[in-house]
């Protein structure tokens, strides 16, 4: 059994077409990249499976079970975690405490016990904050701890949005332009995360990336994606050398154009 | 620069952070329940007064600040915990210390109700949205006459605990010390929903509702809680707030009254406890300030008593022009910017709290 599968999906806007009878499934412990043209609908996938819409054909199935009946906020309670192309984390909120929210799935109090502060609530607390110091071991964040997010690069936001996602304990973790902004050497570090993401937590990653390189880097098998349709699916020397692919990019011999320029 | 060098988790879980601020607290603590063997009955009166506009500030606090959702309507709430505490007294002859925290937990209730249908609204829509709500509340204190007392209002009795009588003007000395213990308890619950996930998922609403979704955090409830402690609070504040006033009538908890809240907590600073309190004895004392001006300006003059109608609203609406353009943070701002020069003296840099530009947003999914 895979552990996420799409069957059949398509999403309209009004008349246009975002995803098209899109299938594929990623199975545990794989590196999947989605690859396309700008518009091509990854990160509509990906706010698909986050439930954020609602395809209006087909279904998602994660671990065997339809989520389509799951509000955005019960995605993360079955073991998905995921980052946002334009970094969305609490700008007026330090580095620990959007960490911290990363583990609110995984919280047991309510607001009254929350409001007296109870001995259980102090417990919890001490268990998520050891379970935060792993995240941030792992991604060398403790230097900005207790910053602010609103006083931090680029990049190092980049990483905190990863290790928020992380803090949730996914089973599946949906990167969104892991990379885009980063400079080489922080896409290569990103690279080696997501390698050990893979291969020491064990998590599958299911990641949109512009980036030829680090896809072909780090990720088991691709899918090329163009107007909403899918394109090719396989290695990424099978997606890359595919003539659909190279016909989606860069246009085809005849001169007809078929789908953007990238 | 103090260092703290942190051993256990603790230590960030902590209500101080190191032991000076707590003896500085404690300090100022000392300080409050000293002060009436400091100044007279009638700034003990005031400073009572400082107190209760905290209280409601903090309630408006934890929506506006720490929430992010806008409310123009808390006065509405105030009535709802100044109107059921005296009720709860008069009609099923509670002592005021059951009918004191039940009149915050009916502003609670109905703070919840209210807020189910009207956050699905945001910014300027809810805030017009709670606007319509404290015009209504108005409305229907008078329309509820056979309860409220309409036009005429209500008295609020001596608040007795235990045989003791605390009153304005018989005692205000113990009625000063009862403010103070009841804000200090509610001071204890704001920290500790800051340092809990209840006020992390309050941020995170605040912050960005679609990443807070991603995060497991259920909007909707969330917003629904903030506006249950919210108008806790408030309701508390609003029931001492009747106490205070003896009597209440429909025109005491007017829009005026909301707006007044809610430039309480942007002059004071938005996010903070100490905004809260800074507001709020800006607010008190701006009055004090105008009439200790006006006697100097008499003899000086040596003319008749200058009013000048309005000078009052004015120079608050005047003041907090004064804080949206220069100091954004607020008094608490510009507190912690002056603290951290003499910490840092001379590695002070002007703009060390500049805010940076925010990048690109997620285009949002509602």
């Amino acid at each position: 059994m895979s552990l996420l599968e799409l069957k059949n999906v398509t999403l309209r806007f009004g008349g246009l077409v975002a995803v098209n009878d899109v299938s594929f499934s990623v199975e545990e412990g794989e590196v999947f990249a989605l690859v396309g043209p700008n518009g091509a609908g990854k990160s509509t996938i990906l706010n698909m499976i986050s439930r954020l819409y609602t395809p209006a054909e087909g279904d998602i199935l994660f671990e065997g079970k339809s989520i389509l009946g799951a509000e955005p906020h019960d995605v993360p309670v079955l073991g998905i975690a995921r980052t946002f192309q334009n970094i969305e984390l609490f700008e007026q909120a330090s580095v620990l405490q959007n960490l911290l929210v990363g583990r609110h799935t995984h919280c047991r109090s309510n607001f009254l016990t929350d409001m007296l502060f109870t001995p259980f609530v102090r417990a919890q607390e001490r268990v998520h904050r050891e379970a935060v110091e792993h995240v941030i071991d792992f991604l060398d964040l403790q230097p900005y701890r207790q910053k602010l997010i609103a006083g931090l690069p680029y990049g190092v936001r980049k990483v905190v949005e990863m290790g928020r996602a992380l803090a949730v304990k996914p089973r599946l973790l949906l990167l969104d332009e892991p990379a885009s902004g980063l400079s080489v050497e922080e896409t290569q570090d990103v690279a080696f995360w997501i390698e050990d993401i893979k291969k020491v937590m064990g998590v599958t990653v299911l990641m949109v990336e512009h980036d030829m390189h680090l896809v072909s880097s780090v990720s088991d098998r691709v899918m090329a994606l163009a107007d909403g349709s899918m394109l090719s699916i396989g290695t990424p020397q099978e997606v890359q050398t595919d003539p659909a692919v190279i016909e989606a990019y860069l246009g085809s011999d005849d001169g007809t154009e078929s789908g953007e320029a990238a | 620069m103090r260092i703290v060098f942190k051993t256990s988790y603790d230590a960030d879980i902590r209500l101080f952070k190191h032991k000076a601020q707590a003896f500085w607290y404690l300090l100022l603590f000392a300080l409050a329940i000293l002060l009436p063997f400091l100044i007279g009955d009638f700034l003990i009166g005031e400073a009572t007064l400082v107190l209760i506009w905290a209280i409601c500030g903090m309630g408006l606090m934890v929506l506006v600040g720490q929430t992010g959702q806008a409310s123009l309507g808390h006065a509405a709430f105030m009535a709802v915990g100044a109107y059921s505490n005296v009720l709860y007294q008069e009609h099923f002859s509670m002592p005021f210390l059951l009918s004191f925290p039940l009149a915050g937990l009916t502003a609670g209730v109905a703070g919840a109700l209210i807020a189910m249908p009207i956050t699905k609204l945001h910014g300027i829509y809810l805030a017009i949205a709670t606007l319509a709500i404290s015009v209504l509340a108005e409305d229907l204190i008078v329309i509820m006459e056979p309860l409220t007392g309409g036009v005429s209002g209500l008295f609020a009795p001596d608040i007795e605990i235990f045989g003791f009588v605390f009153n304005r003007y018989g005692n205000p000395v113990e009625l000063y010390w009862l403010v103070l213990g009841i804000t200090l308890v509610i001071v204890y619950l704001y920290r500790n929903m800051l340092r809990s996930p209840l006020g992390r998922s309050f941020a995170a609403v605040r912050d960005s509702e679609v990443s807070a979704k991603a995060m497991g955090i259920n909007v909707a409830r969330t917003k629904m809680v903030a506006f249950a402690v919210s108008c806790f609070i408030t309701g508390l504040g609003g029931a001492l707030m009747g106490h205070f006033a003896t009597i209440f009538t429909n025109e005491t908890f007017n829009l005026i009254m909301s707006i007044t809240l809610l430039l309480i907590i942007v002059v004071g600073g938005l996010g903070t406890i100490h905004g809260a309190f800074f507001g709020a004895i800006v607010f008190v004392m701006l009055p004090l300030v105008i009439s200790l001006t006006r006697d100097a300006l008499t003899v000086f003059a040596d003319s008749g008593s200058v009013t000048i109608p309005g000078l009052e609203s004015g120079l608050f609406g005047i003041i907090l022009i004064g804080f949206i353009l220069f100091e954004p943070m607020g008094i608490y701002g510009r507190w912690l910017k002056i603290r951290t020069y003499f910490e840092l003296f001379p590695f002070y840099r002007k703009d060390m709290f500049r805010r940076q530009k925010s990048y690109l947003k997620t285009e949002r999914t509602r």
